[in-house]
């Protein structure tokens, strides 16, 4: 990964840095803020710089957050995590022809340090695998060079933004702005109408099986959702063949 | 939250964290964890589509339309017109910064204000 010479002595990996910077100055908010929900939603000092350096993952955190300091077990923390990054899956299913030919060990550090921003502007620019071994290397250092700068960004204003929590009271309820990322990413989710049904569905499951005990009733909105939108797009195809 | 039981640090609480650094680098590398060459059912390929927006929506939700598990039931609740206030934006900018800064614009004056 970024630690490696070969990598970060490739020119493409200054490249990369680069490329990624100016498109990432908008995620230093989040990443601020993130840092203040951690401590405000109840994770102590340590446990959330703890949290910030070893998940790597903005918006599971925010979202098992809330779970860990409920007393949910650790599956239903972790299933949640999973469900919340399932989109990496996808992505992960993509990336797949780029990384097939490095080490298992190498290709889990590139999913690791993987985010959504890097993900996009690396398929964006390299819209197919290289077929060369030199080639294979460019991307792969480019690839790291865009995830080395933002790891770098995301920790420092994440763990400043730790630092600030401190000094801002948690009843002024600033642990609201989490809440509210998350809903604007979930709006950038919101890309077809079944996705806009997933939601809607899930949110509403999410209320009416509230009193469910360990937090179930995520487990129970996600999977309502897949099978409404599963079984509406049965539907339609149905409708389309009688038309 | 409280003040003297926020800065305990809790060790069942670490190996959770532990363990969502796992989720992490799994569900990245989720495809290609893997040497062999395998598949995913058609239909769960398009199931998959539909989950991450799913889960979001069921965390989000009832962090914006419920206190101490039940629904609210009055209108005078700074969330939802933060909320209200924070997706008109983001569909206008498509920028989850302004979304975040409006939505506490709404949410601040009227949670501090008037104690929505």
């Amino acid at each position: 990964m970024f630690w490696d010479r070969t990598l970060y002595q490739h020119p493409e990996f200054k490249q990369g840095a680069r490329h990624l910077a100016p498109q990432a100055v908008g995620q230093i908010p989040w990443a601020l803020m993130t840092g203040v929900a951690l401590v405000n939603s109840g994770l102590s000092l340590f446990e959330s710089v703890f949290m910030t350096l070893m998940v790597y993952a903005g918006s599971a955190q925010l979202a098992a957050t809330p779970l860990i300091m409920a007393g949910a077990p650790a599956w239903v923390v972790l299933i949640t995590a999973f469900c919340v990054n399932l989109r990496f899956v996808v992505f992960s299913l993509h990336m797949r022809g780029y990384l097939m030919h490095l080490s298992r060990f190498r290709r889990i550090m590139m999913g690791y340090y993987n985010t959504d921003l890097s993900y996009v502007l690396f398929t964006q620019r390299f819209a197919h695998p290289a077929s060369s071994a030199p080639d294979r290397l460019a991307q792969e250092a480019f690839f790291a060079g865009m995830n080395f700068a933002y790891w770098t960004g995301w920790m420092t204003f994440c763990l400043i933004g730790i630092g600030l929590a401190n000094a801002i009271p948690p009843a002024w309820g600033l642990g609201f702005a989490g809440i509210l990322c998350l809903l604007a990413i979930q709006c950038s989710l919101a890309s077809s109408r079944l996705r806009v049904l997933s939601a809607i569905v899930a949110g509403a499951v999410a209320v009416l099986s509230y009193a469910l005990p360990l937090k179930l009733n995520i487990v129970l909105a996600i999977a309502v959702a897949v099978v409404a939108c599963l079984m509406a797009e049965q539907l339609k195809a149905l409708k389309a063949s009688d038309a | 939250m409280s003040g003297i039981e926020a800065n305990i640090t809790d060790v069942w609480t670490l190996l959770v964290i532990v363990g969502l650094a796992v989720i992490t680098a799994v569900s990245r590398s989720f495809f290609f964890l893997s040497n062999r060459e395998w598949h995913l059912p058609h239909w769960a390929q398009r199931g998959l589509q539909y989950a991450p927006i799913a889960a979001l929506s069921a965390v989000v939700v009832p962090e914006i339309v419920m206190t101490q598990g039940e629904l609210i039931a009055t209108w005078q609740d700074a969330r939802i017109f933060a909320a209200a206030v924070g997706v008109a934006v983001y569909f206008a900018k498509r920028n989850v910064l302004l979304t975040i800064v409006f939505g506490m614009g709404v949410y601040l004056p009227l949670h501090l204000g008037l104690g929505w």
